[in-house]
């Protein structure tokens, strides 16, 4: 009898104000360490906390996207635990009564979608950093992300595999990005993802769950949770028990281990913060933050279909970042007569190159407009496609426009009839005995002459002229 | 040792070794003996709203009714580093030193 894997996943996400959740500190990233700390963040005693307008309306959007209930009424707890990077003792958290309750996601699985259950999306602040490495006996702390505030996004045990966990973040990941409310980089830390695993007999109830720690790539969090659902089965068919309990994933060796010295301490004695009174909303002000909601990634790849009449693979591509959606409009806008080459040597050609070197459509060194000249030439037959290319590797390498390479190297295409009857003359004459034997019925050899034809032109002759003209001049 | 329930301590039986782990707090077997059936007589006192039919009052979440004050999303707290570090125990490079916490 075959197993199930049951998953439910809990994503932190680090809502990109400007300020943290309870003062008026910086947030930018890479700062010196502790100097984007205050009283407030440090936990220093008398001081009182003060809500940041922004990272309520960025969780309430993003409740929205989800189309869950916003709770009108919502409170802050103390969920009270020792960590030396926490150093109130306490993170103000929600417990009770979240912000956002009973949404919703679809994931794309296998050619259809399924819809994950979207528990609850609290609003909490982060702790600071804990710095280990080449250290002996003590640890470094920096307080700067101390107080920055998350979203804590939890999710029903909905999914079945590995791939559904993964594309369930791949997801939200494009949403929260989409809505603007986090950057979301998972090298800094800002979106990061416990997974909460089980394994059950088809139709049996939920078996006992592990969760699953530092999980900071979509690779890491796969093999996490394949890793650990192998274990689970292995254990119960050797006649063992799963033990609830927090498991850290190695990625170095690709295994789970228990983390034990965590457990003695869940114990999180919630209470209701009092320092901080109910967070009332009125119906209008969440109104108003729906009215700001921009266009999701799945009405923007059914409109990109529709407007730019683009495969659905394409419209997928394009819609993977708010930037490159935005990118790919403003070449379609200028060179308005084939959406679909600008979606070719968007995706292909550009993105391609780019990422050859790391990069990304950001910091693309040719502009829309600049790759849009270029796709004026193509249509206008100044070059072929295969000339193209090569001007748009100048263009990478030296930010010129496309006209000013395709001039300055002469790779003007020849569309003129005598200049190519000319050049087709030579290579006619340059090879006799080839002439003869096309003349005798040897067809084949036209593609020889062509080449001669594109190569005497060093690639710079229109290859359709070349070919009308051949068929004459052959004949002749 | 006994868990908690979910809605705290079960009265009556509290496990004062437990507590003062998760408080930090070291406790001598003397002093946990003495403060232990203590801390049940409080609790029990407190329980006895436990008993209180509260079936048509409203929760109340804070003891103002006042609604939450927002703040702008505005940086107005500079690099008070060196001022705010001053305090610290021990310091290094601009970071706090304290005992190895790794897992």
């Amino acid at each position: 009898m075959s197993w199930e894997v049951v998953i439910g996943l809990e994503v932190h996400v680090q809502v990109n104000t400007k300020t943290k959740a309870f003062c008026g500190c910086s947030t930018a990233f890479g700062a010196e360490p502790n100097t984007q700390t205050c009283p407030v963040c440090l936990g220093m005693p008398g001081q009182l906390p003060v809500l940041n307008m922004d990272a309520v309306t960025k969780t309430v959007l993003t409740g929205l996207a989800i189309d869950a209930t916003i709770n009108l009424e919502s409170r802050f707890d103390r969920k009270n635990y020792f960590y030396p990077d926490l150093p109130k003792g306490y993170q103000i958290s929600q417990f009770a009564i979240p912000l956002v309750e009973h949404g919703h996601l679809d994931i794309p699985v296998g050619g259809g979608e399924k819809r994950i259950g979207i528990t609850r999306i609290h609003l909490e602040e982060d702790a600071g950093k804990s710095l280990h490495e080449g250290l002996e006996g003590v640890s470094h702390i920096d307080l700067n992300r101390s107080g920055i505030p998350l979203m804590e996004i939890v999710s029903e045990p909905d999914m079945r595999s590995a791939d559904e966990a993964v594309a369930y973040l791949k997801q939200l990941h494009q949403l929260v990005r989409f809505l603007d409310v986090s950057d979301a980089d998972m090298e800094k830390g800002q979106f990061r993802c416990d997974a909460n695993v089980s394994v059950r007999r088809p139709g049996q109830p939920f078996g006992t769950r592990t969760e699953l720690k530092n999980l900071n790539s979509f690779r890491f969090i796969k093999q996490a949770i394949e890793y650990e659902a192998m274990r689970q089965i292995e254990l119960i068919e050797d006649g063992g028990k799963v033990v609830q309990e927090t498991r850290l994933f190695d990625s170095t060796k690709g295994v789970t281990r228990s983390m034990r010295s965590k457990e003695e301490a869940h114990d999180y004695r919630y209470f209701p913060e009092p320092d901080l009174p109910p967070l009332r909303l009125e119906r209008e002000q969440v109104e108003q933050i729906r009215r700001g909601m921009p266009e999701l990634p799945a009405q923007m790849r059914r409109r990109f279909e529709q407007e730019y009449g683009l495969s659905s693979y394409d419209a997928e591509v394009l819609t993977q970042t708010r930037e490159l959606a935005a990118w790919y409009e403003s070449l379609a806008a200028a060179h308005p007569a084939d959406p679909k080459r600008c979606a070719n040597w968007l995706a292909n050609e550009l993105l391609g190159r780019l990422k050859e070197s790391g990069r990304d459509i950001v910091d693309s060194p040719v502009s829309a407009q600049q790759l849009a000249g270029l796709l004026d030439r193509i249509a206008d037959n100044t070059i072929s496609g295969k000339i193209a290319k090569d001007v748009l590797d100048a263009m990478i390498e030296s930010g010129e426009d496309a006209d000013a390479i395709i001039e300055a190297r002469g790779l003007k295409q020849v569309t003129d009839t005598t200049a190519i009857d000319d050049m087709i003359r030579e290579v006619m004459a340059a090879n006799p005995e080839q002439v003869a034997q096309y003349k005798a019925g040897k067809e084949k050899l036209f593609g020889f002459f062509v080449g001669q034809v594109m190569k005497a032109s060093r690639g710079k002759a229109n290859p359709a002229m070349v070919n009308e003209r051949l068929k004459v001049l052959l004949r002749e | 040792m006994r868990p908690s329930s979910d809605r705290g301590f079960d009265a009556m039986n509290v496990d004062v070794m437990k507590v003062a782990m998760l408080a930090r707090i070291r406790l001598t077997k003397d002093e946990a003996d003495e403060l232990g059936p203590q801390l049940n007589k409080i609790l029990a006192y407190v329980d006895k709203l436990s008993g209180i039919d509260t079936e048509d009052v409203p929760p109340t979440a804070h003891p103002h009714d006042v609604a939450m004050p927002l703040r702008a999303d505005v940086v107005s707290n500079g690099n008070r580093r060196d001022e705010l570090l001053a305090p610290a125990p021990e310091v290094e490079n601009g970071l706090y030193v304290v005992p190895k916490v790794i897992e």
